[in-house]
C-alpha cells in the first residue's frame, strides 16, 4: 500500500481506533490524537487511519492537509508559534519574526537543522493584551521585543545542551 | 484572608502561576487561603492577585467599600486588588495575607484610574468571571448558578422561546441573527434527535471573550445550552473549541465532569425526564469553521467546508438532523435572562440591539482587555472611556472591529452608537467582539494587506471568486505596499471586492472585502500616497521607508555602521556618518543603535 513511507510503531493506534469504535464522525478527532502519539502525521499512519475507519486515503489526506493543526513532517524539539493576529500585527509580530529567522536561520513552517526549533506562524492566541506573543511548546511568552524573542530562544538552546 | 489568582490564559502567561507557586511554598502550614479565579478582563494588568477578607465581614476602608465588582463570588469583600504582581513580590504579599495588615503592598494595589476600567461596565455574559473558582461548581452553584435550569424544567419549551424573544438576545458570534428565531425554527423542525451545538472556534484574530468565558465560567455555558437544549428538544450537543485554547478545553471537560455528577447533565436531569449529554469537540484550526454550516461538516469529520443554505441547519445541520449553532457569549447571557427576565436585558441597549456586548479592546490602547457594555454606548465611550485611549501618548487614527470579517472605522466616525444597524452603516460590523485600535503608526493599506493575506489563506477553496479574488487581491495589496501599485489599482480592488461579496457562497467570502473596501472608502489618500509616491504616511511599509541620518546630531560613534548587516553606513569616527540608500535594506538596526536619535526615518 505504502511502500516507501516511513515505518511507524502502528499498534501504538490500536486504543485510539477502540477509544472511537462506532463513531463515523470521528476522523479528525483520530487524527489530533494520532498527532499526539507520532508527534506528526505519518503517511503509513495516514493509511492505517484510511483503512481503519472505511474512508479513501485521499479522504484522510483531504482532512490532514486542511486543518492548520496537522504536520505532515516532524517538528523540532520545540516548536515555536509566533502569533500574528490582528493585535500582534498592530503592534510588530512582522519583526519578532524577523528576528526568530535571523536568530535561528529557519522560517515559517521549517525546522532547525539540529533539530531543536521548528517555525510556524498562527493567526491568534488569544493573548492580545500581551501582544506581540509567542508560545514554545506550553509557555506562552508576552510582550515581546526583537531583543528579548532572540534572548528566550537562546536560553532554551543553552539549557538543552 | 484569601489571596486568590487571576489564572486565565493571559494571567499565566503574565506568570500569575509562578507568583502563586511562590506564596504557596510560604504557605506551608496554610495560614492564608490561596485560590484561583479566571480572567477579571483587565489583561494590560496581569498577573492579578486579589486579596478577599471573611464573608459576612465588611471592608476595613472607604476605598474597598463600592461593592459590586469588589465583592467575591460569595459576597466578601474584596479588600485589596494586587496588580502587575512579580515572583519577587510573593514574600509580601504572603506576609500581608497572614498578618492582615495590607501596607506593605500598598504600592501594588490598582489605582483609582485603573478601576475605572471595571466600574464603567456592566457584566451579564462576564458576570462571574475573575470573581468565581472556574473550576469548583460549588463556586458557580453560590451565585444562582444552575438556579435558571431549574426554573425552566418547570416551564414549557414555548415559554422559554417566548422570554428569549421578549429578551431581544441576537447571535453575539457577530450576525446578529435573533436567537429565539433559531430556537423556535430548530423547535419546530421534523426530525426524532435533534442537535445543540456551541460555536467555540473563535477564529477572528484579536477576539477573545469567548476563550475567557469558557476558561472563567464554564458552568454558566453549561448551563445556557441546557437551556437551550430543553427548549428546542436536543438531547444531544457539541461544543467546537479552537484546538489552540487547551486551558478552556481543560477547563470545560471539569465543568462537564462535575455537573454531570451533580445530576445537572445526561439521563433524567434533576428527575425532571428531561435528558441531554454535552461533549467536546476539539476544532483543528481553520478560521472557516466559524461558519455554521462548515462547522457542521468539521463536526462529521470533514474538510470544512461551507454547504449551500437553504436547507439552513435548522432544518438539516448536523448528520441532516434539525440542529441549532450559537455562540458562547450568546449561550453565556441564557442564564441571567431567565432569573432576571427578558425585560430586564431588553431594557439595556438601543431600539435594534438589546442587552450588552462583550468587547476584546486590543492594539495601541492603553488598558486593554474585556470590556462588556450595554449596546447604545460610543466607539469613543469604550476606547477613550474605559480603554483610556491611545498608549505611550500617540493618536488615534482607526478601530478595526469584525475581524477579517469587519472594516476599519476612522477618527470621525468615533461617535458612532454600538449598535448592529448603526455600526453596519460605517461599512464594519458589530463582530464577534474584536476591536483593534490603530495609531498614526499603523498603515492603512498594509493592514488591508494583513487581512487579505489571512482571508487568502483561510479560504476553503470552494468558490472561485473567494478562492482566486482573495488571493489577486493580496497581491495588489502586496505591490502597492513596495512602492509598485499602478494606477487603476484602487479601481480594480473594488471591481474585485464586488465580485467577490456577489460571488462567494459563506461569510468568509461575502465579507472577505470589507476590510479593503472600508480603508479605500476613508483612507484612500493613503492609497494614493503608496501609489503615485511611492510614500507610506504612517512609516510602516519597509521597502517604501528612507533612513537618513542628521548630521547635526551625529556624534560619530561609529555604532550603526558596525550594526548595519550590509554595510550601507559609512564615515570616519568622530564625524557624522552616511547611509547609502542603494544599499540599504531598510532593517531599521540603525534607528535601534543609535543613542543620539540621529537616524530618522521618512
Amino acid at each position: 500500500m505504502c511502500a516507501n513511507c516511513e515505518k511507524s510503531d502502528l499498534s501504538l493506534l490500536t486504543p485510539v481506533f477502540e477509544a472511537f469504535a462506532g463513531d463515523d464522525h470521528a476522523l479528525i478527532s483520530i487524527l489530533q490524537k494520532a498527532q499526539d502519539i507520532y508527534g506528526y502525521l505519518p503517511t503509513d499512519v495516514l493509511y492505517a487511519i484510511a483503512d481503519k475507519t472505511g474512508n479513501s486515503p485521499a479522504k484522510v489526506m483531504g482532512v490532514a492537509t486542511f486543518y492548520t493543526q496537522f504536520r505532515l513532517k516532524p517538528v523540532g524539539k520545540n516548536l515555536i508559534l509566533l502569533c500574528k493576529g490582528t493585535a500582534c500585527h498592530v503592534n510588530g509580530a512582522d519583526s519578532i519574526e524577523k528576528a526568530l529567522v535571523e536568530e535561528l536561520g529557519v522560517g515559517d513552517g521549517e525546522t532547525t537543522d539540529d533539530g531543536l526549533f521548528s517555525i510556524k506562524t498562527v493567526a491568534c492566541l488569544g493573548c492580545c493584551s500581551l501582544s506581540p506573543v509567542m508560545m514554545i511548546n506550553e509557555d506562552t511568552y508576552g510582550s515581546l521585543t526583537p531583543a528579548k524573542a532572540k534572548d528566550i530562544v537562546r536560553k532554551i538552546r543553552e539549557a538543552s545542551k | 484572608m484569601k489571596l486568590v489568582f487571576g489564572e486565565g490564559s493571559c494571567g499565566i502567561a503574565a506568570g500569575a502561576r509562578k507568583v502563586r507557586a511562590a506564596v504557596e511554598k510560604l504557605n506551608a502550614d496554610g495560614a492564608v487561603e490561596v485560590g484561583i479565579t479566571g480572567c477579571i478582563g483587565m489583561c494590560y494588568l496581569e498577573p492579578i492577585v486579589d486579596v478577599y477578607g471573611e464573608p459576612g465581614t465588611y471592608p476595613p476602608s472607604e476605598a474597598s467599600a463600592e461593592g459590586g465588582s469588589m465583592r467575591g463570588g460569595n459576597g466578601e469583600p474584596l479588600l485589596a486588588r494586587l496588580v502587575r504582581v512579580q515572583e519577587k513580590d510573593a514574600e509580601r504579599i504572603y506576609k500581608a495575607a497572614a498578618s492582615g495588615v495590607l501596607s506593605g503592598v500598598k504600592d501594588l494595589e490598582i489605582s483609582a484610574d485603573d478601576k475605572e476600567f471595571l466600574e464603567k461596565q456592566t457584566r451579564i455574559a462576564l458576570r462571574h468571571c475573575g470573581l468565581i473558582d472556574p473550576e469548583d461548581i460549588a463556586a458557580y452553584e453560590a451565585v444562582d448558578g444552575y438556579k435558571a435550569i431549574r426554573k425552566v424544567l418547570t416551564m414549557t419549551p414555548e415559554d422559554v422561546i417566548a422570554e428569549i424573544k421578549v429578551s431581544g438576545l441576537a447571535g453575539r458570534g457577530g450576525a446578529g441573527f435573533p436567537t429565539w428565531f433559531k430556537w423556535n425554527a430548530a423547535r419546530n423542525a421534523k426530525g426524532d434527535q435533534k442537535y445543540l451545538i456551541c460555536n467555540a472556534d473563535e477564529g477572528d484574530p484579536g477576539a477573545f471573550m469567548d476563550r475567557a468565558v469558557i476558561e472563567s465560567d464554564p458552568h454558566s455555558l453549561i448551563e445556557g445550552m441546557l437551556i437551550a437544549a430543553y427548549a428546542i428538544g436536543a438531547t444531544k450537543a457539541f461544543v467546537y473549541v479552537r484546538a489552540e485554547y487547551p486551558l478552556a478545553i481543560v477547563r470545560l471537560e471539569k465543568a462537564l465532569a462535575a455537573a454531570k455528577k451533580a445530576g445537572l447533565l445526561g439521563e433524567n436531569i434533576l428527575g425532571s425526564g428531561f435528558s441531554c449529554d454535552i461533549r467536546i469537540k476539539a476544532g483543528a484550526g481553520a478560521f472557516v469553521c466559524g461558519e455554521e454550516t462548515a462547522l457542521i461538516e468539521s463536526l462529521e469529520g470533514n474538510r470544512g467546508m461551507p454547504r449551500l443554505k437553504p436547507p439552513f441547519p435548522a432544518e438539516k445541520g448536523y448528520t441532516q438532523a434539525p440542529s441549532n449553532i450559537n455562540n458562547v457569549e450568546t449561550f453565556a447571557n441564557v442564564a441571567w435572562i431567565i432569573l432576571n427576565g427578558g425585560a430586564a436585558f431588553a431594557a439595556m441597549g438601543t431600539e435594534t440591539s438589546k442587552g450588552t456586548k462583550v468587547f476584546a479592546l486590543t492594539g495601541k490602547i492603553k488598558r486593554g482587555g474585556l470590556v462588556e457594555i450595554p449596546m447604545g454606548l460610543t466607539l469613543r465611550d469604550v476606547i477613550f472611556g474605559i480603554g483610556g485611549g491611545i498608549r505611550d501618548g500617540g493618536t488615534f487614527k482607526a478601530v478595526q472591529m469584525g475581524g477579517p470579517s469587519g472594516g476599519c472605522i476612522p477618527e470621525h466616525l468615533l461617535d458612532t452608537l454600538i449598535d448592529y444597524k448603526a455600526l453596519g452603516a460605517t461599512g464594519a460590523i458589530m463582530g464577534s467582539g474584536g476591536m483593534v485600535v490603530m495609531d498614526s503608526h499603523t498603515c492603512m493599506v498594509n493592514m488591508a494587506r494583513f487581512f487579505l493575506d489571512f482571508t487568502a489563506k483561510e479560504s476553503c477553496g470552494k468558490c472561485v471568486h473567494c478562492r482566486i479574488g482573495t488571493k489577486r487581491m493580496h497581491e495588489i495589496l502586496t505591490r502597492i505596499t513596495e512602492g509598485k501599485g499602478r494606477e487603476g489599482d484602487v479601481e480594480l480592488l473594488q471591481e474585485l471586492c464586488n465580485g467577490i461579496k456577489a460571488g462567494a457562497l459563506c461569510g468568509l467570502g461575502q465579507t472577505a472585502p470589507n476590510p479593503v473596501l472600508t480603508t479605500i472608502r476613508y483612507f484612500r489618500d493613503e492609497y494614493d500616497a503608496h501609489i503615485r509616491e511611492a510614500r507610506c504616511p504612517a512609516h510602516e511599509c519597509a521597502v517604501l521607508k528612507k533612513f537618513e541620518i542628521d548630521p547635526a546630531k551625529c556624534k560619530g560613534c561609529t555604532m550603526c555602521a558596525k550594526k548595519c548587516p550590509v554595510g550601507a553606513i559609512s564615515g570616519e569616527p568622530k564625524k557624522p556618518h552616511a547611509i547609502d540608500q542603494s544599499k540599504c535594506i531598510k532593517c531599521g538596526q540603525c534607528v535601534a543603535t543609535c543613542k543620539f536619535g540621529a537616524v530618522s526615518v521618512g
